[in-house]
């Protein structure tokens, strides 16, 4: 398909802008004037609407099939949470910083605190922060958060401790807050190796950051064990909530012992990813850490009235422009709203019960390398299927062709040819059948005619593209470099 | 009210496959200790019951005021088929493109933004979006410091606050210096910069136009700059570079930027984008996903994520940076607005937004006892200072139904009477003449 660049026609304009009602100003002095040309795109308007509607139709989302894209949680985005987010779409983030500005932006505050005040209840914690632009991000946030609390304390820290199956957004997060990085192995059970840790737990880890149910999508029994090890040694216990939908309304990471958590709004509350973004990583803090929490804070005043707290020294700072991923959070506040408490639980309850039904009528054709009752996920390896010389891309690709979203292949990173399933609590159980009888077929098929499978996918605009050849050569923008 | 289909019969059916009793049974891993102590969260409601409650909080948000405020996120005016076309499911619902097969229409459009990211500011190559602009200039900062192998940042203190503020909180765990050069008249000290350059720098962090509107062409300072080994990084603003020097005509090594004022809604400040784009001898340096061209097997075109190997889920802590999700709906939504105002479109708006501004400068001069702060050309935001206290004059104004710009004295010292104000598209003459009105009103009667 082109480019929109090559769809461009010299001379033709699209969108007309309103015409000036003012006189028109003196040029600027060159010296301040751009001389080299945008090259931007000359189109009619239809031709940018054609444009983007051929590429959406070259896109898969939840909305067009089943995507059990592991780890990421792609279950359905309510259309009601798109109307929620739009009513706030005119409210300048600036208002409520002008001297008197906040009594012009009272329903934005409140809701960024009621939204606070939920995520404390359902993670509890004591205080959340929805600054945070990304799960990642909320990950930085929280050990800086940790490093000021241990600066502040006088505690010299050099290390944090991750387990191998951790998102590789733990590791890299607490680098860039400077830290060393200690990665403790999985047992054969599936959980972090405690012997090892323990082995690796000294006084100068500044923190232990674990995922609970862990990329395994297996609830780690010692969970407790390793915070109160951990905070024996005067280390903080991180929590990341990107799995946070297996245990809604049945495990708080507050009450387990954990000191900061954060919440990925766009996997457990139903926020849209978007192609790989927006999300909202808000971050969640026992009381001793709450000094430290980014500004502007919202607080609520004695008279009820919203109002920011900017003045905290023990604040980190800013961490982002303003108050977070506002719109983001707007959805996730919708959908707390219609699902309430009970709802909640439901998730938790229907995403596991998903999960083990993928994974108990899979069983017999994939290995399965931690054999016990999963949580969200379950997790296999293709490592029968490597004998016919198939690999776990060779399945995802056949997957496309019979028309889902592939599972997550090769994560996590210790799982030989993984293929990570998350189902989601809203697909139905015919949607997880056919999605099973296809796997079955591909499982079939890797001994019968692997040709079928190495090809795949043959019904997509294009065929298995050359990586290779990209990270080569570089081309990443059409005009060249 | 969870959106799960299951009825009774089908968790029946499906727990005997599993071989268990009740969904209670699989959460036995949990250690009944671990149990949740307390769940207290109000009942559930219909879409319809959601969304009276949610309009009762969306009055009230300063939509009723005049706005004269800018700072980084600003009002323009969004063509409808940005909404439309970035509202299509295929982009909004679908997951990071890890399988280019199915995800050629969102990898496409992302090759297209880096493009006229790359455009509009000059340099080489964009990644596929950041957070916001803060972080953007944060990233660049490491970005730098990472190039140079030095520990030490410049900032001109004529910065956006709000990001030189996130600058630091990036910073302040790393062995880095942050040295902040006050402005002078709303612009760089270039006389306080030229003693900061030697051989600890990584990089000269600028803004243009600067917090306080004024136009700036830095290049003559990248010569001096690069003659240091650093780094010159700019932060600009997207929709002034449809009339101002891009970045790499004034020897930019690194721009970054608030994508807010291409297509994204103010929206209390996110979800917008940050963009980064630099010369192509950065590119490993880049942080976060970037989109490359290729082939298939028969040579057909089509675009994956590539350079994989700087991101954090291969290289884990010794990542370029730690970002996963990124921003990319609204990046799209970026692209789509300069596609749909286009080439002419753009310099147009541009065009638009400084007369506008030149009007309301010219305009507000005129009230007796107002004087714009600094001589330097500005685009659609300047300064002016006030015969008082700009807090007590924006307080006024906003009593009078309108937000007349940002006060500095917050952010600067003894700017406690300067006043930035900004003027978009969007505000009429006559809206721009009431301003002046009330100004006047509030300051002498």
């Amino acid at each position: 398909m082109e480019l929109i660049y090559e769809k461009s026609v010299a001379g033709r304009r699209g969108v007309r802008l309103p015409a000036s009602d003012v006189p028109p100003a003196a040029e600027l002095p060159s010296q301040y004037l751009r001389s080299v040309d945008t090259t931007l795109p000359e189109l009619s308007e239809l031709d940018v609407v054609r444009h983007f509607t051929q590429l959406s139709r070259r896109n898969i989302g939840v909305d067009s099939t089943f995507y059990p894209l592991g780890s990421c949680t792609m279950k359905y985005n309510a259309k009601a949470l798109e109307e929620a987010a739009r009513l706030f779409a005119p409210f300048h983030p600036v208002t409520p910083l002008l001297p008197g500005g906040e009594r012009h932006a009272q329903g934005g505050l409140a809701m960024l605190h009621q939204m606070g005040g939920f995520l404390a209840e359902i993670t509890g914690m004591d205080e959340v922060t929805c600054q945070p632009l990304a799960g990642a991000h909320g990950e930085m946030t929280g050990i800086m958060l940790i490093a000021a609390y241990h600066k502040a304390k006088g505690n010299r820290k050099k290390y944090v401790i991750v387990p191998d199956s951790s998102h590789g957004t733990n590791p890299a997060s607490a680098a860039m807050v400077g830290y060393e990085i200690i990665t403790i192995p999985t047992a054969p059970y599936g959980d972090m190796d405690l012997d090892a840790f323990r082995a690796a737990l000294t006084d100068e880890v500044a923190a232990v950051m674990m995922t609970c149910p862990n990329t395994l999508g297996l609830f780690n029994p010692h969970i407790k064990e390793i915070c109160d090890l951990a905070h024996a040694k005067g280390a903080l216990v991180y929590y990341d909530g990107a799995n946070l939908n297996a245990i809604l309304g049945q495990v708080r990471p507050g009450d387990v012992g954990f000191d900061v958590v954060h919440v990925n709004l766009h996997k457990t509350f139903g926020t849209p990813h978007g192609s790989g973004g927006p999300g909202s990583g808000p971050v969640g803090v026992k009381k001793e850490l709450i000094p430290f929490l980014p500004v502007p804070r919202v607080v609520k005043a004695a008279d009820n009235r919203f109002t920011l707290m900017t003045d905290a020294p023990q604040s980190i700072g800013r961490t982002a422009n303003y108050f977070g991923n506002f719109g983001v959070m707007a959805k996730a506040y919708a959908y707390i709203l219609m699902l309430g408490r009970e709802g909640l639980i439901e998730v938790s309850e229907l995403a596991v019960l998903n999960a083990n039904y993928v994974m108990s009528r899979l069983k017999d054709l994939y290995e399965l390398p931690y054999d016990q009752t999963c949580m969200h996920e379950c997790v296999f390896s293709a490592s029968r299927q490597l004998q016919h010389d198939v690999h776990a891309i060779d399945i995802a690709k056949f997957l496309i062709d019979k028309g889902y979203h592939p599972p997550t292949v090769y994560f996590p990173l210790i799982v030989r040819e993984a293929i990570m399933i998350e189902p989601t609590e809203t697909e139905s159980k015919e949607t997880l059948d056919a999605f099973i009888a296809v796997m079955r077929e591909a499982a079939l098929l890797a001994g019968t005619d692997p040709d079928a499978l190495k090809k795949a996918p043959l019904t997509t605009p294009v065929g298995r593209l050359d990586e290779t050849k990209a990270a080569r050569e570089q081309n990443v923008c059409y005009f060249g470099c | 009210m969870s959106f799960t289909p299951h009825t009774p019969g089908e968790i029946r059916e499906m727990l005997d496959a599993i071989g268990v009793g009740s969904i209670k049974e699989l959460f036995g891993p949990i250690p009944q200790e671990l149990r949740a102590k307390s769940f207290d969260l109000p009942a559930g409601m219909s879409e319809f019951e959601m969304l009276d409650r949610i309009k009762g909080l969306a009055v009230d948000n300063g939509c009723e005021l005049l706005s004269f405020i800018g700072g980084g996120y600003y009002d323009h005016l969004i063509p409808a088929v940005v909404d439309h076309l970035a509202g299509r499911s295929e982009f909004y619902t679908a997951y990071t493109p890890y399988q280019p097969e199915c995800s050629q229409g969102s990898l496409q459009a992302l090759f297209e933004y880096q493009t006229a990211i790359c455009r509009l500011t000059g340099l080489d190559v964009s990644n596929a979006s950041l957070y916001d602009g803060g972080t953007a200039l944060a990233e660049a900062a490491m970005m730098a410091l990472r190039v140079t192998g030095r520990s030490r940042i410049v900032i001109d203190g004529a910065v956006n606050p709000f990001h030189r503020s996130v600058v630091k909180t990036y910073l302040a765990n790393l062995a880095v210096d942050i040295v902040e050069l006050p402005p002078v008249d709303g612009l760089l000290d270039r006389q306080a910069l030229t003693a900061e350059l030697d051989d600890r720098c990584a990089a000269v962090l600028v803004q243009n136009p600067t917090a306080f509107g004024c136009v700036a062409d830095y290049g003559d300072l990248a010569d001096a700059v690069h003659a240091s080994g650093a780094l010159l990084v700019a932060s600009v603003y997207p929709i002034s570079l449809g009339m101002l020097k891009s970045p790499a005509e004034m020897g930019v090594d690194i721009a970054v930027g608030d994508g807010q004022s291409l297509g994204n809604h103010l929206s209390f400040g996110g979800p917008a984008f940050g963009f980064i784009a630099a010369k192509k001898q950065y590119i490993r340096n880049l942080p976060g996903r970037i989109v490359g061209e290729t082939v298939d097997k028969e040579g057909r075109r089509g675009f994956v994520l590539t350079l994989q190997a700087r991101e954090q889920h291969i290289k884990r802590h010794k990542a370029t940076s730690n970002i996963c999700s990124n921003q990319s709906l609204c990046a799209l939504r970026g692209l789509i607005f300069l596609s749909g105002i286009g080439r002419e479109g753009l310099r147009e708006l541009a065009r638009l937004n400084r007369d506008k501004a030149e009007y309301a400068k010219g305009l507000l001069a005129k009230v007796k006892g107002v004087a714009v702060l600094s001589s330097a050309p500005t685009f659609n935001e300047f300064t002016i200072a006030l015969p008082k206290p700009a807090d007590e004059v924006v307080a006024a104004l906003l009593e009078r139904g309108i937000a007349a710009g940002i006060p500095l004295g917050q952010y600067y010292q003894g700017a406690e009477n300067c006043l930035v104000v900004t003027v978009t598209e969007k505000r009429t003459r006559a809206e721009i003449e009431r301003l002046a009105a009330e100004l006047e009103g509030v300051l002498w009667s």
